[in-house]
């Protein structure tokens, strides 16, 4: 059932929402015995929302359950960003995003997993001591990451649900890729991030994943807009048309060969007019510029946990300079130390020129080959992974930085805060292939509106 | 790029990272094998580009310095075990 026909039977009163709060959350628990899809279940916290909700049935998003990424805080509920680090912290204020789903009469049912602090792209760099989730299509693969946990719910849930998911350089399409669903990253700042534990602030994006994309439509209208506690949010009108013209990115083609005719298919049957367009500063320099920008805001970011006040703690022993390493050593993951060095190098004196600003100057040249294909192209078009979900025994072979090249097709309209959609295009050796769509600034309504297309309605 | 075990103790320290020697160990490598990657950037000419801080350009946002409510002292530790008379307690600095 479609989320709006969902609210509109609890708002008639057709629809009983504890019955329906109850079912979602005990097959979150069956599922979650199998696959490790939740950090937390809030069980009681929807139980009694549900309950209050039964009584007055009202809001955009009545009843409707929605599962959260780890790094989003939600009033009183264990908020970890996937890391040791913060592990009891339960934040005293809900993120402006759950504020406004609250609002509408959503109910959060609990925290997904995801890679620490959103360090990896297959969700298998999770937290000490935290569980890898699995692929729901087949169980030796994995989810993708970082938003894996929201994917694989998504994907498997029966019931009606969305899922806030959040991306940094790819971490919503890639994971919504892997498992099938739909998943929009919006325009950089359209979703407040007050509230979301940051990764790399001028590259966090709060988006939704769904099955259907009327789901998605439905809640990125109640979750957008500006917001005075974050000062990078947008204060500005979504735009944007039924597209009339595609460009296929030509770079991004010469991936895998059977993924490539999927996608060209799924290009052809779409009835719109469509030409190969060629960005090579975004497929040459690309992942670079977006490592180095996210492992230097990250490691700025991290070095605020020092295992004081909230979060991890251990007894006070040694002075404080002995405390933090120790606490930092002890509790952070090792993609995570690994982000924080090469962050930490990449700002210091003597490289800082070379690395860190060098980066954000490139940064500028990619975002105008993007604005100059935008003159031309309502909207871009690539594959949106490379391969398909790779077996865990496959990933555990890649160095760090083959891990990195995963990242390859989905940096680039991260680094230029550009709004991008996945959505299934078809099937390689069973798993799900995603065909991503990136539009200008602002331009989310042509995002939505293809995937309304003929093309997709046997989704 | 020439990566030592004494340049990731060093970022380490400043870090404020405690790390084993094995895995100091391991991140030489590894950490090299991405900084040569990353020296790809040398070969792009940015001369006189300007740097995207953000990928939206961004104003500054002033407000009025007025006194709002804010969390109370109690609610405030209520997020750790270390506190003593409504302060938090922290690790010695001498």
């Amino acid at each position: 059932m479609k989320a709006g026909d969902f609210v509109e039977g609890i708002t008639l009163g057709k629809i009983d929402a504890v019955a329906s709060i109850k079912k979602i959350i005990n097959e979150a628990e069956e599922v979650n015995k199998e696959y490790n899809y939740f950090n937390a279940i809030c069980k009681k916290e929807a139980i009694e929302q549900a309950e209050k909700l039964k009584i007055h049935p009202k809001g955009k998003l009545a009843g409707l359950a929605v599962s959260v990424k780890d790094n989003i805080c939600v009033n009183g509920v264990e908020t970890t960003a996937g890391s040791m680090i913060l592990k009891n912290y339960r934040p005293l204020f809900n993120a402006t995003v759950i504020e406004k789903l609250v609002k509408e009469g959503a109910i959060i049912i609990g925290k997904t997993s995801q890679d620490e602090f959103g360090f990896g792209g297959f969700n298998i760099n999770v937290g000490l001591a935290k569980k890898i989730p699995k692929n729901p299509i087949n169980k030796e693969r994995v989810t993708g990451g970082s938003s894996g946990g929201c994917a694989g719910f998504t994907s498997i849930t029966k019931n009606p649900h969305v899922s806030i998911a959040e991306s940094t350089g790819g971490s919503i399409v890639n994971p919504a890729a892997f498992c099938g669903v739909i998943g929009l990253c919006p325009t950089y700042g359209l979703l407040s991030r007050y509230g979301l534990i940051d990764y790399a602030n001028s590259l966090d994006k709060i988006g939704i994943m769904a099955k259907s994309i009327e789901d998605i439509e439905l809640v990125l209208d109640v979750v957008k807009g500006h917001d005075e506690k974050d000062s990078t949010s947008l204060d500005m009108e979504l735009q944007g048309i039924k597209a009339k013209k595609i460009g296929i990115i030509k770079e991004s083609m010469n991936v895998d060969k059977e993924i490539n005719g999927i996608i060209m298919d799924k290009i052809k049957a779409l009835g719109i007019k469509y030409e190969e367009v060629s960005m090579p500063l975004v497929s040459e320099y690309g992942i670079a510029v977006y490592y180095l920008i996210a492992v230097s805001e990250a490691s700025t970011n991290l070095a605020k946990f020092s295992g004081m006040r909230y979060g991890y703690e251990e007894k006070l022993e040694g002075d404080f300079n002995e405390y933090f390493s120790r606490i930092r050593n002890n509790a952070f993951g090792r993609e995570a130390k690994r982000r924080i060095i090469l962050g930490t190098f990449a700002r210091m004196a003597g490289f800082r020129d070379q690395y860190y600003l060098k980066a954000m100057k490139a940064r500028t040249l990619i975002i105008n080959e993007y604005k100059k294909a935008f003159e031309k192209y309502d909207l871009l078009v690539s594959p949106t992974m490379p391969i398909i979900a790779p077996k865990f025994s496959e990933v555990n072979k890649l160095t760090p930085l083959q891990n990195y090249m995963m990242d390859i097709l989905t940096v680039g309209p991260n680094l230029a805060g550009l709004p991008h959609i996945t959505i299934n295009a078809g099937y390689k050796e069973k798993m799900p292939v995603g065909i991503m769509f990136i539009g200008n600034h602002l331009a989310e309504k042509s995002l939505i509106e293809i995937c309304k297309n003929k093309a997709f309605k046997s989704n | 790029m020439k990566v030592t075990k004494e340049l990731v103790k060093k970022v380490a320290s400043n870090a404020r990272l405690k790390l084993t020697d094995e895995e100091i160990e391991g991140f030489v490598p590894e950490l090299k094998e991405i900084l040569d990657y990353f020296s790809k950037l040398d070969g792009l000419n940015t001369g006189s580009i300007k740097p995207s801080f953000h990928p939206i350009e961004i104003k500054n946002v002033m407000r009025e310095d007025e006194a709002k409510e804010s969390l109370g002292v109690e609610e405030a530790l209520l997020n750790t075990k270390n506190k003593k008379d409504s302060y938090f307690k922290g690790p010695r600095s001498l």
